[in-house]
């Protein structure tokens, strides 16, 4: 008893001691970490989501390089995680399909699709490139169905997970669960070193103003091509863990849907930073997995919640944190926001009212008896209408706020 | 190769390359004026086929069911427009690419609530559907010839709006600048919506020729909407002569490649590689062009003038 809570104590002792970043990955990864042991009371299926939403995090992570550092929005980002899925899948269809080849195969046919792509499309910018990604993506879909020693449009099956260092140890969930969480830390801190190396630096220059960097001597193309080879290397890392969770692997890996998932993570968690891309996949997949158990058609709830996210949820989930750590968003602004809110639409409604109740009384007295009558009685409706419950709802909110204004300002006074 | 087969696939190609142009038409000028990158434009091209079986089965008749899709699909454009992605226009092409993701996400899902997710047919027009000799021994139907002539039509038609009428004028000058003709007094945001209405109009169109011919599915507006980027990334963005030049290059090409490629190959590889290689190639031969076009002139063929 005392042990534990001296124990928490010092848990305690070192959250504080820790700086905002070194939190938020050690409350990202922690639970993670600890999942296994979640899922030993809560259910097997549970780590087949983790994995999941962990291999889909690196690609995430990866594309998240590409647009929130270095400007470039791929929007065939999901190519990489077939290729990489493919190559490891053919080289285990023909027998060779141990780590010391697959994984290295996986990574290196992205990089080198990638580079080949990637020659043409940084060439170009902003709509262009997202057009360019889209149809090399498509390209790349196309290639993988008219595979039909591969299986063509049904996929490929894998004979068995990849083989590490001659046994069947990734066949084991947990220590495949812990093999992708290992892989995803271990992206995380390499792009984390990347966004701070002089190269990440770089990058972020070109993103921020292309011309100044110009002019103080560096070329925009290599520094791009290379982030556009690197961020599908890493990719190819996913399609790698990917194809090794299902023991398949299929076009429907490539398709572009699956890059508009991906974009839709790194928004949702937020472009600028490297947790967020995480927490976007993780998010998608429950959301995904808690809308698909509800209806059969839960893409009719997502789409327009993609509206609702690109039109309101500025920044994403990292915004929010953000803006809650920066003090902007408190209890109070909301509440200010919201009073705010209602004030105007209660000011929008008694414009209205009182331009019926004219048109009703004066302006169209002289011409049409009969619409004048009509206009009265939309006014009087109107005026029951909102009364009943718009006008209730502003004005239980109004006097709400100004009793507490009216307690503020008397606490004030004292 | 007999020469007939050729012709024949020629024209196939061609039919192929006026609808894209249909389609990317539309995409070209809103993204030109407007600066905005629709993909919702792909679900119109489907809710035309959609409309236009819908209406047939209403009426028994084609035409009519031309008639009445078409507005339908005007008017479906402007209430996209005025609802949703009117608050779009001044965001981050990211942003739009997202919302408009949604967009297609939830109308696809909305086709299969509404019309199920079996593909629906509808009958070739009686008028049409014969069809005529082209050279000694050789038929071609007519439907196809139709839907080549109203293509062209519109081609031609739209050269004229764009450079021959007051709102064509303010086409091209809001691709330009659409900043300075705003200041200059032009009502900019009912430009935009007539010009959002009209391609979708045009993409209603080209979904309502093909809704006798081919399946009418949820996500088939999905791979015209790709196909019709390229095309606009071939003919420059902004630009309706880029539009429909690689547009018939395009569909000309990719039928010419899936129905000869293989059998070409096979004259230089044995059979079975050929047998794999072919398919594949012809898969990609559209997006190698638009590599090979863009390697040499980075902003298409036929960039739109103004434009930085």
């Amino acid at each position: 008893m005392l042990a534990s809570v001296r124990i928490a104590g010092l848990a305690a002792a070192q959250w504080q001691a820790l700086a905002f970043e070194e939190r938020l990955a050690t409350g990202l990864f922690l639970p993670l970490a600890l999942l296994p042991v979640a899922a030993q009371v809560l259910g097997g299926y549970l780590l087949v989501i983790g994995e999941r939403a962990m291999i889909l995090g690196i690609a995430a992570l990866s594309l998240q390089f590409l647009i929130g550092v270095a400007g470039l929005i791929s929007f065939g980002h999901a190519a990489f995680l077939g290729i990489g899925a493919y190559a490891a899948g053919i080289l285990a269809s023909h027998g060779y399909g141990t780590l010391a080849l697959a994984l290295p195969a996986a990574i290196l046919s992205c990089a080198l699709f990638a580079l080949l792509t990637g020659s043409i499309a940084v060439r170009t910018r902003g709509v262009y490139f997202i057009m360019i990604t889209l149809a090399f993506g498509q390209m790349a879909f196309f290639v993988a169905t008219s595979l039909a020693p591969y299986g063509g449009d049904d996929g490929l099956t894998w004979p068995s997970r990849t083989l590490a260092f001659g046994t069947r140890v990734l066949k084991t969930e947990t220590v495949f669960y812990y093999v992708a969480l290992a892989s995803l830390g271990g992206v995380y801190v390499l792009m984390g070193r990347l966004v701070g190396s002089r190269f990440g630096r770089v990058l972020r220059g070109l993103t921020d103003n292309e011309r100044r960097m110009e002019a103080i001597g560096f070329a925009p193309y290599p520094y791009r091509l290379a982030a556009y080879v690197m961020a599908g290397a890493t990719c190819g890392l996913a399609g790698f863990l990917l194809g090794n969770e299902v023991e398949f692997v299929s076009p429907a890996y490539m398709h572009w849907q699956r890059s508009g998932e991906l974009i839709l993570m790194v928004l949702l968690g937020g472009s600028g930073t490297r947790y967020g891309p995480i927490v976007g996949a993780i998010v998608y997949l429950l959301l995904e997995e808690s809308l698909a158990r509800f209806t059969e058609h839960w893409k009719v709830i997502l789409g327009p919640l993609l509206v609702v996210l690109v039109l309101f949820g500025r920044g994403g989930i990292a915004g929010i944190v953000e803006r809650w750590r920066l003090g902007e968003l408190s209890l109070v602004t909301l509440w200010a926001a919201s009073t705010t809110a209602a004030r105007t639409q209660r000011e929008r409604v008694m414009r209205g009212l009182r331009r019926a109740e004219a048109m009703g009384a004066g302006v169209l007295d002289r011409t049409i008896p009969r619409a004048k009558a009509s206009a009265a009685a939309f006014a009087a409706r109107w005026r029951q209408c909102t009364m009943s419950v718009g006008e209730a709802v502003v004005s239980l909110v109004l006097s709400v706020e100004r009793s507490i204004s009216t307690a503020i300002a008397r606490w004030r006074r004292r | 190769m007999p020469t007939s087969l050729i012709l024949v696939q020629l024209f196939n190609g061609l039919q192929f390359g006026v609808l894209l142009f249909l389609v990317a038409a539309g995409l070209t000028l809103v993204f030109g004026v407007m600066d905005f990158i629709n993909l919702a434009h792909g679900v119109q091209y489907m809710l035309g086929a959609y409309l236009a079986v819908a209406f047939y089965r209403l009426t028994g008749s084609f035409f009519a069911a031309a008639a009445l899709a078409l507005p339908a699909s005007l008017l479906f454009g402007l209430v996209l427009e005025v609802v949703v992605l009117r608050r779009l226009y001044a965001r981050d092409h990211l942003e739009q690419v997202l919302a408009t993701f949604g967009v297609i996400l939830f109308l696809n899902q909305g086709v299969k609530i509404v019309w199920g997710a079996a593909p629906l047919n509808m009958g070739l027009p009686e008028l049409l559907s014969g069809s005529v000799p082209l050279i000694e021994g050789l038929r071609y139907p007519v439907y196809r010839f139709a839907i080549i002539g109203v293509g062209l039509a519109v081609a031609g038609g739209l050269y004229v709006f764009v450079n021959h009428t007051r709102l064509g004028m303010l086409v091209r000058a809001g691709a330009s600048n659409a900043a300075m003709i705003s200041a200059l007094g032009v009502d900019i945001k009912r430009l935009f919506t007539i010009v959002f209405g009209f391609g979708a109009m045009l993409a209603g169109l080209a979904g309502i020729m093909v809704a006798p011919i081919l399946s009418v599915e949820p996500g088939m507006g999905d791979q015209v909407l790709i196909l019709a980027f390229v095309v606009i990334v071939i003919g420059g963005i902004g630009s309706i002569r880029g539009a429909f030049v690689a547009a018939l290059l395009v569909g000309v090409i990719d039928t010419l490649g899936r129905s000869f490629l293989t059998d070409a190959l096979r004259l230089v590889l044995p059979p079975s590689p050929a047998r794999v290689i072919g398919p594949a190639l012809a898969s990609m031969a559209i997006y190698l062009l638009m590599a090979a076009i863009l390697a040499l002139r980075p902003a298409g063929l036929f960039p739109a003038k103004g434009r930085a």
